[in-house]
């Protein structure tokens, strides 16, 4: 029972395929990534998905074509989107603001979850005044409490540095482990495709065509060390192969 | 302050010195003299030109605000509108300010209309461009969450257009004092600029330099209130400098 269903999505930009065929279910539940080289079209399916874009194919979710777009998903953009001039609290409500909540019962539904985000003592800061990770915490919070049917989540933790990112994965991982969000993850980076997710959709270079459906078999809690680590890295080193092949011949092209 | 204070005691010795004629150079502590003893003078002539600067401004502001919200709903009229505005900041002030007090007399028209002739262009650019400024992901993200264009030029694109918006106003406002004086020095019952016309036909350079220190005087209090509204209005900026680079490592 998939509540995503893509099938044979296609999306040109004036005669330039970026999506060739893309066809893909979410299961209720369900954690997904799609892991592909940069600039290979993974933010141009969330653009069709959000609306902001349209293309050719079926997209279906609860089995009915997406047509009212924005309903079902609550996207948390590549960075953070965190507005400037509003306090986390107020970043945190925005989309509850939007869906024509009150100010103060949007801040009375929002307040109780920033110990969980670890951002207790924060509600009253600028972004400016936060660090990286926080600032993503809060992005993912503000994404969160929408209570959508389904993440959309454009690699949150790209801009982040190499030991916060590590942090930031562990954490969802543990946050995703309690709320078992249906979420779908846009990535380049084959780690934390294979950390956080049950399947990962293998993508090519542009066009973007699925080149692979990988289920990941290893046990949750994920962990960092042992028996279900070394799995993880053949895994990788298997997906990392996947990818390098599939992009003959231009593995340092600049898009 | 040290360079300012330097050049005024150049000029003191210089004055003193030399021999110049008081008619033709005035030492600046007789200019000071002199501003004290017409000190009645010049704050009833002040207070027309203070009145032009801020009514004027008040209306460019505002005109710019509404276009600007109509330039940005409506991108095509970007295209129409810029250049006959472009052209209308090409036109010399000395030639257009007795043009416009000849049509609309010597009352405040005028004035309202050069001082906002002046500043409107400055203040519509730094609208427009503030908005366009807005991070386009979180338009994406605000269109996800279900809003609409008003909604999203409330939330987004307005806030996002505030340092232009202050940078504009910084740069006008002190545009605003030289179009009145301008306009006045074209034509005026009362104001600093015609005080400043009569004062160098009656051979008393003092009272002009009395007079340009008082319109430097009000564009920098108006510069300082600018900048105390930016800081009012943008609390988030300090906080940010305040603790940059203080953040824990995740």
């Amino acid at each position: 029972m998939s509540r995503l269903e893509l099938r044979h999505v296609r999306k040109a930009f004036g005669g330039l395929d970026v999506l060739a065929d893309i066809s893909l279910s979410v299961g209720a539940g369900e954690f997904v990534s799609i892991l592909g080289p940069s600039g290979a079209g993974k933010s141009t399916l969330f653009q069709l998905l959000t609306g902001a874009e349209h293309g050719e194919g079926e997209m279906l979710f609860d089995g009915a074509p997406l047509d009212d777009h924005g309903r079902h998903f609550a996207f948390m953009p590549q960075r953070d989107a965190l507005m400037p001039w509003r306090r986390i609290l107020d970043n945190a409500t925005l989309g509850l603001e939007v869906q024509g909540m009150r100010r103060q019962a949007a801040r009375a539904r929002v307040a109780p979850l920033f110990a969980e985000f670890g951002l207790a003592g924060f509600e009253r800061h600028f972004p400016a005044q936060l660090s990286g990770g926080m600032r993503q915490r809060a992005a993912l919070l503000r994404t969160v409490v929408q209570q959508r049917d389904m993440l959309l989540l454009d690699e949150p933790f790209g801009a982040l540095d190499a030991l916060t990112r590590t942090a930031m994965q562990r954490w969802l991982e543990q946050m995703w482990r309690h709320h078992r969000w249906t979420a779908l993850l846009i990535t380049h980076d084959v780690r934390e495709a294979v950390f956080l997710s049950d399947r990962i959709y293998v993508l090519s270079a542009r066009p973007a065509r699925i080149v692979r459906e990988i289920k990941v078999p290893l046990p949750r809690p994920r962990s960092l060390g042992g028996d279900a680590a070394r799995q993880a890295s053949t895994l990788e080193a298997e997906i990392l192969d996947i990818i390098l092949n599939a992009t003959p011949s231009k593995g340092h092209d600049h898009d | 302050m040290i360079s300012v204070g330097l050049l005024l005691l150049a000029w003191e010795l210089y004055a003193t010195y030399s021999g110049i004629r008081p008619t033709t150079l005035p030492a600046p502590s007789r200019v000071f003299e002199q501003a004290l003893l017409n000190r009645q003078a010049l704050a009833d002539n002040a207070i027309p030109t203070i009145g032009a600067t801020l009514l004027g401004f008040a209306c460019s502001l505002s005109a710019a605000f509404v276009l600007s919200m109509m330039v940005d709903f409506f991108q095509p009229l970007r295209r129409a509108l810029f250049p006959v505005l472009i052209v209308s900041q090409t036109l010399p002030l000395v030639a257009i300010a007795p043009l416009v007090v000849l049509w609309f007399g010597f009352g405040l028209a005028p004035k309202i209309m050069l001082v906002a002739l002046v500043t409107f262009f400055p203040m519509l650019v730094a609208l427009v461009e503030g908005y366009e400024s807005t991070e386009a992901e979180i338009g994406q993200m605000l269109r996800a969450m279900g809003a609409g264009r008003w909604r999203i030029f409330v939330l987004a694109r307005l806030p996002s257009a505030l340092p232009y918006f202050f940078a504009g106003l910084r740069i006008s406002i002190t545009y605003a004092v030289v179009g009145a004086i301008f306009a006045e020095y074209a034509g005026a019952a009362k104001g600093l600029g015609i005080y400043m016309l009569n004062a160098k036909n009656n051979f008393r350079p003092d009272l002009v330099l009395a007079a340009v220190g008082v319109s430097a005087a009000l564009t920098l209090v108006l510069f300082g209130l600018t900048v105390l509204l930016q800081r009012l209005a943008m609390p988030w900026e300090r906080a940010g400098k305040e603790t940059a680079g203080k953040g824990a490592w995740r």
